[in-house]
């Protein structure tokens, strides 16, 4: 029987969307290795997140909280995890590999001297895990060789856990947080305020290029086939340098990774780390004037033609 | 202030990643390489530090390391032809190293040289591991900053850091000393001058080995093979906007 914790991710009390996908990682690991998967909720106050994790079929609840938690810093949610699975005595760690998650569970994994398969995108018998490598131009084959194995899963691709009904059983353990060695200080959050759905979790996405032009001519366009769709807005990493758009609309190898239902690539050449971001997409359009572009090899349906024209028709008619 | 940086050598991001034929690993002689961009970023981000330091009178001695093959001698050059003041290569097989190994060899290097501040890239883009800044601070029992694409410094006691996270910037503070992970927005990287590749060649480079360090190489984690990912078929091209409607309608059916 192997021992599963999955840590789930909180800030101020709400719980991360992409905490289900670990769920759902963590229950698909446990069909391949056997045995059962408990939760780690950790935090300053989480009362009132438990209930956004207790009827997903885990064996057990562990809290941890210390007045060091309220706000996320990297050290101190390290050592909290960390105890957290030491007291449930985990074997195989999971979690989200969201900005979070990417920043704290290598901390974890040193703590446990464990080793961490990053980002994983399946996990097959073995148990094996499967990642993108070379901005997702191969998957390598990852062992982990350690008694305590971590991982942190691409949430676009594992499904997110539906809930089971029943409620588990909650344990609270110490946080075992050494506050005296803690140097590293929250200050702010400055979140984009946005109307539109989160990248990651919107079912269509109209992303725009450099073929854009400009800022405002970037706004014109892309804005309203968004409005359209209800859809999240992408862009390639030369339109977020050129200062059109913030930074974490990028998408791509070093952006965000997605996988809508439907994507439009608008002005957009296809570069290898665009695609490793968004090649998972059921379905994806291409609007390019160069027939030559690569984002044509990866597009489900292509147009050649200028965007400045072929983009407003495509709004009228659809209207 | 002293700020030990990395300069790991990867294959060329904008050229393709080419397999052996029996898909047992990467045919190594087949690429092309360059340091990996985050590094040239966390350099040119030690080199800002310094010159902003230096106004305060504050004196940053820059230490780039590197650890590969003999080859990547040339990207700890790099390095210190874009400024850095010397070089340290710690030379063993790409093939024998994950990144809990990388983070344990830097640890040493730390310890020995006692840095303010270690400037590492958020990852590398061969293995896409993101994991080594955050296990050496970890293992130093530091403070962290990663995916930073702001960096203000308080003198040479710590530092206000802006962090690209998920729908925004994060802003904490450190004191040194700390690790830093660099995004793609913290800064250009230079390029190196001539005067600078000149320079480079008498900067001292110091080449050990992981023995040297007392390392054991015994991977945590291990790729044990590679596949091809799932292609996507190719689609078709569509002559006008109401054709791309009708497939979108009635054959994709995402409308
Ligand atoms: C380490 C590293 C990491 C990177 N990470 C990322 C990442 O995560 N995400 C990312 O996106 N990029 C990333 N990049 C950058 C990437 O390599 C490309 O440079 C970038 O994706 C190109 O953006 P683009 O397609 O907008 O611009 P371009 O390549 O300049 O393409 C613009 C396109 O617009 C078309 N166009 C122009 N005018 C019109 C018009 N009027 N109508 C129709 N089409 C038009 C052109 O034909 C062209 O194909 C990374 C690069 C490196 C080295
Ligand atoms: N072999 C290496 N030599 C020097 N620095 C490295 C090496 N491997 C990783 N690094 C540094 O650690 C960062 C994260 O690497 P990774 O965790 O492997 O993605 C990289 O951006 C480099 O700055």
């Amino acid at each position: 029987m192997s021992k599963i914790i999955v840590l789930a991710e909180q800030q101020l009390g709400k719980l991360s969307n992409a905490t289900y996908n670990a769920i759902g990682a963590a229950k698909k690991l446990a069909g391949i290795v056997g045995g059962e998967f408990d939760i780690a909720l950790v935090g300053g106050v989480i009362e009132g997140t438990i209930k956004d994790v207790a009827g997903y079929g885990a064996a057990k609840v562990y809290t941890a909280t210390d007045a060091t938690l309220e706000r996320y810093t990297a050290q101190a949610y390290a050592q909290a995890y960390a105890s957290v699975i030491k007291a449930a005595g985990a074997e195989f760690v999971v979690m989200a590999g969201t900005a979070i998650g990417k920043d704290v569970a290598p901390r974890v994994a040193a703590r446990l001297e464990a080793g961490q398969a990053s980002d994983i995108v399946d996990i097959l018998d073995g148990p094996i895990y499967l990642r993108p490598m070379w901005a997702g131009n191969v998957y390598g084959k990852v062992k982990i060789n350690t008694d305590i194995q971590v991982m942190t899963i691409r949430p676009t691709d594992f499904e997110a856990a539906q809930a089971t009904g029943g409620e588990s059983p909650v344990e609270a353990v110490e946080a075992g947080v050494d506050a005296g060695a803690l140097r590293m200080e929250f200050v702010k959050l400055d979140i984009v305020e946005s109307d539109r759905p989160p990248l990651t979790e919107a079912s269509v996405i109209i992303s725009g290029g450099r073929g854009l032009k400009s800022k405002e001519k970037f706004a014109e366009i892309i804005e309203p086939l968004a409005d359209h769709f209800g859809a999240a807005i992408g862009a390639t990493r030369a339109v977020v340098d050129a200062g059109w758009v913030p930074n974490d609309w990028q998408v791509g190898q070093t952006g965000k990774v997605v996988a809508p239902d439907l994507y439009f690539a608008i002005g957009i050449s296809g570069a290898i780390q665009h695609l490793a971001g968004m090649k998972s997409s059921k379905v994806i359009v291409a609007i390019n004037k160069d027939e030559e572009a690569p984002i044509f090899q990866v597009a489900d349906y292509g147009i050649v033609g200028d965007l400045f024209e072929v983009v407003p028709e495509l709004l009228s008619k659809l209207k | 202030m002293k700020i030990l940086v990395t300069a790991k050598r990867v294959t060329d991001p904008d050229t393709r990643i080419v397999l052996k034929k029996d898909l047992s690993g990467v045919d190594w002689d087949a690429m092309e390489y360059k340091m990996n961009p985050f590094c040239e970023i966390a350099v040119e981000g030690a080199l800002q530090i310094k010159e902003a330091l230096d106004d305060d009178d504050i004196e940053v001695e820059i230490v780039a390391v590197a650890i590969g093959d003999e080859e990547a001698t040339k990207e700890v050059r790099t390095a210190m032809a874009m400024g850095a003041d010397r070089g340290i290569l710690v030379e063993c097989a790409e093939e024998d190293l994950d990144s809990d190994a990388v983070a344990r060899m830097l640890v040493k290097i730390a310890e020995e040289e006692e840095p303010d501040l270690i400037l590492l890239g958020k990852q590398a883009v061969d293995g896409d591991n993101n994991q080594v800044g955050q296990l050496v601070a970890e293992y130093l029992g530091w403070p962290q900053a990663t995916f930073a694409y702001k960096i203000d410094m308080d003198g040479e006691a710590g530092a206000t850091v802006l962090r690209e996270v998920d729908g925004g910037v994060e802003t904490i503070k450190l004191s040194f000393p700390a690790v830093i992970t660099t995004d793609l927005r913290l800064n250009e990287p230079r390029y190196p001058s001539l005067p600078g590749i000149m320079k480079a060649k008498r900067k001292p480079l110091k080449t050990m080995e992981p023995d040297d360090l007392d390392v054991e190489l015994d991977l945590k984690v291990e790729t044990v093979g590679f596949m091809m990912p799932p292609s996507r078929k190719a689609g078709v091209m569509v002559e006008s906007v109401d054709a791309l409607i009708d497939k979108l309608k009635n054959e994709a059916k995402v409308l």
